[in-house]
């Protein structure tokens, strides 16, 4: 009954390589780069992985790269890293102002910005600022690098496009510079995750993605059309939760999600400038 | 100058906030072996078979028990006869979390391993999840000796349907006081020793000496053999009064393998395995006239007992009828109460235990009577109020005879720091913005019964007696060490104690320890709970102190060869009065009361040295007024608060700091109660709020700023004047944010809201009203 976890062999990779190679060559293995969202789900046994394969010493992944349209963000960058970079806070604004919303000040010390989108969390902050701003994955394997956009990403519950031999590596994120954003999370307690999330950018191309409004991570694909389109406020907001299936738990059912969806939809586009 | 009253910094902290202190699971003595249970995992079933094979066969494991390998031990202490909870239950499991096999193995990580190999056949039976299903005709039984799962009945008090019949106006509520988790951060960690010399146990406990009374009335061994040690302990809440099943396990099988065995409660067992709190349901009849006077009121208590009947939970709706008429001067006052089985965790203290279930349904009355009848709730208080000279006022209840307190007084001490017109108005002003918050202002008018000291009051729960010990020995360099049996778990006597005695010696605050939590080192002891540890142990030590020092005067009259009444004490030199120059310092004093040559006529080496069992005449009553500000987001749902006022009135305040500590900890946790935590079950009793994801305790930063102000009535049953304050937080808080949740909905017609007021709940209601 918890905080014990199963027995695991525990290794270190010193790079991609070296890490791609322990993957391949163990059973049931699995990458501990933060631990904030793998490690609890050990200590209460619903995860038992053969192995751990520590990447978080890999340098090469820690960095924050401007290339010019696109800010490249290693997949090991910490939230706290990202929560305080002056580029980040330049040219992905939305990116920088949900990493400090995430959990805790311990949570974003240790927490990575790869470990949270890889997990595929429904309920995670992040994915929402991947969507809302188109950003591109960059998943690396024994074939080399391949990118994948972040609406292909999110497959279903705790599940991405990252095949079992492959690292997410990097994020790239469109610049946004100068454009308004805006993120209304709602929660009973400060430090949850988000009971709904809405996140929006705004510019000349407009996202609106949603937090735990389904199975895994998604854009509001038709509010995000309205909003493309130049549809109002209010007529964005009441799209917000179309064609979703939103979870019920003890915090919400699925209408009172829906509503939330849309207040909150409505909350960002005002936050993001939109009127 | 005297200390009583003194912001003293905390003894306890420099070693507790550099991550010095001593808890049971910092104690790792050599050949430590490690225990981990095995939990059930179904509400309500028949066990078919435990395999433990895969466990035994694990390299490292010491023992598997199951049910069969205790046969010879007795139940858990503290269960009811026919309905004992078995420290292992062999036959039925009844909780999810009841006790189904223990495993010991040389380190904690094969432990946990083991435990997991253990495999449990169960055959599901149907469960009662709530008191609506145990109540329901041709409910399932959970105890075959029971009629039915009401464990005991007692029928109103008396008949009042002929002041109903009469009465100007009636109204009902019926209300739910959510079952809370105790969740202190330390969970239930025990590590029992068994050798040659006899057995020590150290245990997170608030009342070492009563669980070393009950270890060796268990296992049938010799009270001076056995050992309780409670060193630091990291929180309890009341729950660690509670004699988990586990304490005696490790003891067992320490007995058994021969070495050392420590179990450290994972916070996953801790929220089904550790006793939970409140679980009531009230049924209130009230009868008032235009004015808002209260002429008659009727309650009926249902406590939920969980799986197991404990002799504290039994105890739980007594104290609340006892404390139903809150405050208020109400002409006739009948109450009901009955204890119900259910298949979930037993029930048992927690934080106020019955007393913060009476405030909030007495409160709550009171504000539907002033809904009912246009009456401000603060004027109907007012009205209700037992006058400031109304004192001592018998209640309807024989427990409860309150002494003292000044309830209009702490009412109006509260109004001079809320601006309650311009709230009001600010109310109305909002309420005509349709895309503005709702505001809503809720008052209580708090009292509680604390102080559990005299004769009888805790011999009902099991105890040796209500006394509380204390002992003061002078060293012979005139430092003093008080012994004290109040084993505190966080609330600062190491502290308070030693301003006490202080005062009393003359002693320097720095040259006193306090030391406590050891039965081998306490002259006996009772325990800290029920808010007893300054107003019956404090004022203990202030007796000791006091008999010591006119000991030391003695000494001091035959040094300086005067009259012992001319001596007076200052900076820690005994002079004679008017004469500063005739001196002889404490040290002197205290080194001589050991030579018996230097001592007067008839003293004899050693007398700087008292033993005190302090008895107190009565309860104590801290009482107080809140006012909670709320702020509701119309279109979530969402409630804010956005100030909360506090008038406590707990006498005399020893320290300040530790006041305000205990305050604010307490309303965090009222505040708990009423938006956020509930222990929740599904319909088959399966817990769905076992986690602190789902179990929604709040972190400082969910919690507003708190106003304090104060009053202060003497206790008239000790001398210090101090009637305790470690739960009336959790008194006065829950009924205050209710209040004004209810004020800021009351225009949609809203009456009552159950706690927690959940954002889900509240958009429901705001929903339906469009």
């Amino acid at each position: 009954m918890g905080m014990i976890p199963a027995r695991f062999d525990y290794k270190q990779a010193g790079s991609v390589a070296e890490a791609l190679q322990l993957l391949a060559s163990c059973d049931d293995a699995k990458l501990l780069a933060g631990g904030h969202s793998l490690v609890p789900l050990m200590k209460l046994r619903l995860v038992s992985p053969s192995t751990l394969i520590d990447i978080s010493g890999i340098a090469e992944l820690q960095e924050i790269t401007d290339t010019g349209p696109v800010l490249r963000i290693g997949a090991l960058t910490r939230h706290r890293v990202v929560e305080r970079s002056k580029v980040v806070a330049q040219h992905v604004p939305l990116l920088a102002h949900v990493a400090a919303l995430v959990g805790d000040p311990q949570v974003r010390n240790r927490g990575t910005i790869g470990g949270s989108l890889v997990h595929g969390d429904p309920a995670a902050d992040l994915p929402s600022v991947a969507l809302a701003t188109g950003a591109t994955m960059v998943v690396t394997g024994a074939g080399g690098e391949r990118r994948v956009a972040a609406g292909d990403f999110f497959v279903d519950f705790l599940e991405t496009a990252v095949g079992p031999d492959e690292i997410l590596t990097a994020i790239e994120f469109p610049k946004r510079t100068g454009a308004g954003f805006g993120y209304e999370k709602f929660v009973r307690r400060s430090m949850d995750y988000a009971i709904v999330g809405v996140a929006v950018q705004a510019g000349d191309q407009p996202g609106i993605a949603l937090v735990n409004m389904g199975s895994a991570p998604r854009r509001a694909d038709a509010a995000s059309r309205a909003l493309a389109s130049g549809a109002g406020v209010d007529a964005v907001a009441a799209l917000a939760a179309d064609g979703t299936n939103p979870p019920e738990d003890l915090n919400a059912n699925a209408d009172y999600r829906r509503h939330l969806a849309s207040v909150l939809t409505k909350r960002a586009l005002l936050a993001a400038g939109y009127r | 100058m005297s200390l009583i009253g003194a912001r003293v910094l905390r003894k306890e902290d420099p070693n507790l906030i550099t991550g010095q202190g001593q808890y049971v699971d910092d104690l790792a003595p050599a050949a430590c072996a490690f225990m981990a249970v095995v939990r059930s995992t179904e509400p309500h079933a028949r066990i078919v078979a435990v395999d433990t094979s895969g466990a035994r066969a694990m390299e490292g494991v010491l023992a598997v028990w199951t049910a069969a390998d205790i046969a010879t031990l007795p139940a858990r202490p503290s269960s009811l006869p026919g309905m004992d909870m078995p420290l292992i239950t062999g036959d039925v499991a009844r909780f999810v979390g009841d006790v189904i096999a223990v495993v010991v193995a040389a380190d904690r990580y094969t432990a946990a391993d083991a435990a997991e190999a253990v495999i449990v056949d169960y055959e599901s039976l149907p469960a009662v999840a709530s008191l609506a299903q145990a109540l329901a005709p041709d409910a399932p039984m959970i105890h075959p000796v029971l009629q039915g799962n009401t464990v005991f009945f007692q029928d109103y008090t008396q008949d009042l349907s002929a002041e109903f019949a009469a009465a100007p106006h009636t109204a009902s509520l019926s209300l739910v006081n959510n079952r809370c988790a105790p969740v202190p951060i330390e969970p239930n960690v025990v590590l029992a020793d068994w050798g040659p010399a006899g057995l020590t146990v150290w245990a997170a406990f608030q009342a070492p000496h009563h669980l070393r009374n009950t270890i060796a009335a268990f296992f049938g061994i010799s009270q001076d053999t056995t050992r309780v040690i409670a060193p630091d302990v990291g929180g309890g809440f009341g729950a660690k009064i509670n004699f988990a099943s586990e304490i005696f396990l490790a003891a067992a099988l320490s007995r058994a393998l021969g070495r050392p065995v420590k179990y450290t409660q994972t916070r996953s067992e801790c929220m089904v395995a550790m006793f939970h709190g409140r679980a009531q349901e009230h049924k209130v009849d009230v009868a008032f006239d235009d004015s808002g006077r209260i002429l008659a009121l009727q309650v009926q208590v249902t406590q939920d007992q969980g799986a197991y009947p404990d002799a504290t939970g039994m105890g739980l709706p007594v104290l609340t009828t006892a404390m139903s008429a809150g405050c208020y001067k109400i002409p006739k006052v009948a109450v009901s109460w009955r204890n119900v089985v259910t298949n979930t965790t037993p029930v048992a203290a927690y934080r106020g235990a019955g007393r913060p279930e009476a405030s909030y349904m007495i409160e709550r009355v009171i504000d539907l009577v002033a809904d009912e009848t246009g009456v401000d709730p603060i004027d109907v208080r007012k009205t209700n109020f037992i006058p400031a000279d109304g004192f001592p006022y018998q209640t309807h209840s024989p427990l409860a005879v309150y002494d003292s307190g000044n309830f209009a007084g702490a009412l109006d001490e509260l109004l001079r720091h809320v601006d309650y017109a311009a709230l009001k108005a600010e109310q109305a002003a909002r309420l005509a913005d349709p895309t503005a918050k709702l505001l809503g202002v809720g008052f209580s008018s708090w009292l509680e019964i604390a102080g559990f000291g005299p004769p009888g009051s805790l011999e009902a729960f099991g105890h040796l007696a209500s006394w509380e010990s204390a002992q003061v020995r002078v060293q012979p360099d005139g430092s003093a060490i008080i012994y004290t049996g109040a084993s505190p778990h966080g609330q600062g006597t190491v502290t308070t104690f030693a301003q006490i005695a202080a005062d009393q010696l003359g002693i320097d605050f720095d040259r006193i320890s306090v030391r406590h939590g050891d039965t081998a080192v306490i002259p006996q002891g009772i325990g800290t709970m029920g808010s007893r540890a300054v107003a019956v142990g404090g004022e203990g030590v202030k007796t000791a102190s006091t008999r010591v020092f006119e000991r030391a005067k003695k000494i001091a009259a035959h040094l300086l060869e005067a009259t012992e009444d001319d001596i007076v004490v200052e900076n820690e030199e005994f002079h004679v009065r008017g004469t500063p120059s005739k001196s002889v310092p404490w040290s002197q004093v205290a080194w001589k009361s050991f030579q018996p040559l230097e001592l007067p006529a008839g003293m004899e080496p050693g007398s700087l040295d008292a033993t005190v069992f302090q008895q107190v005449p009565n309860f104590s009553f801290p009482s107080g007024a809140y006012c909670c500000v709320v702020e509701i987001d119309r279109e979530t749902g969402r409630v804010e608060i956005r100030n909360m006022y506090l008038v406590d009135d707990c006498g005399t305040v020893i320290n300040p700091m530790l006041v305000e500590g205990q305050v604010h900890g307490g309303v965090a946790q009222g505040i708990a109660q009423a938006l956020y935590e509930h222990m929740q079950y599904d319909e088959s009793g399966v817990p769905r709020t076992a986690t602190l994801i789902d179990y929604l305790v709040p972190a400082a930063s969910d919690l507003p700023g708190y106003v304090s102000g104060r009053t202060v009535t003497l206790n008239p049953s000790n001398t210090l004047g101090a009637k305790g304050v470690g739960e009336s937080g959790s008194v006065g808080a829950p009924p205050a944010v209710i209040n004004a949740v209810v004020d800021a909905l009351s225009h949609l017609g809203v009456k009552h809201i159950d706690m927690p007021a959940t954002p889900q709940k509240i958009w429901s209601i705001l929903r339906g009203s469009k």
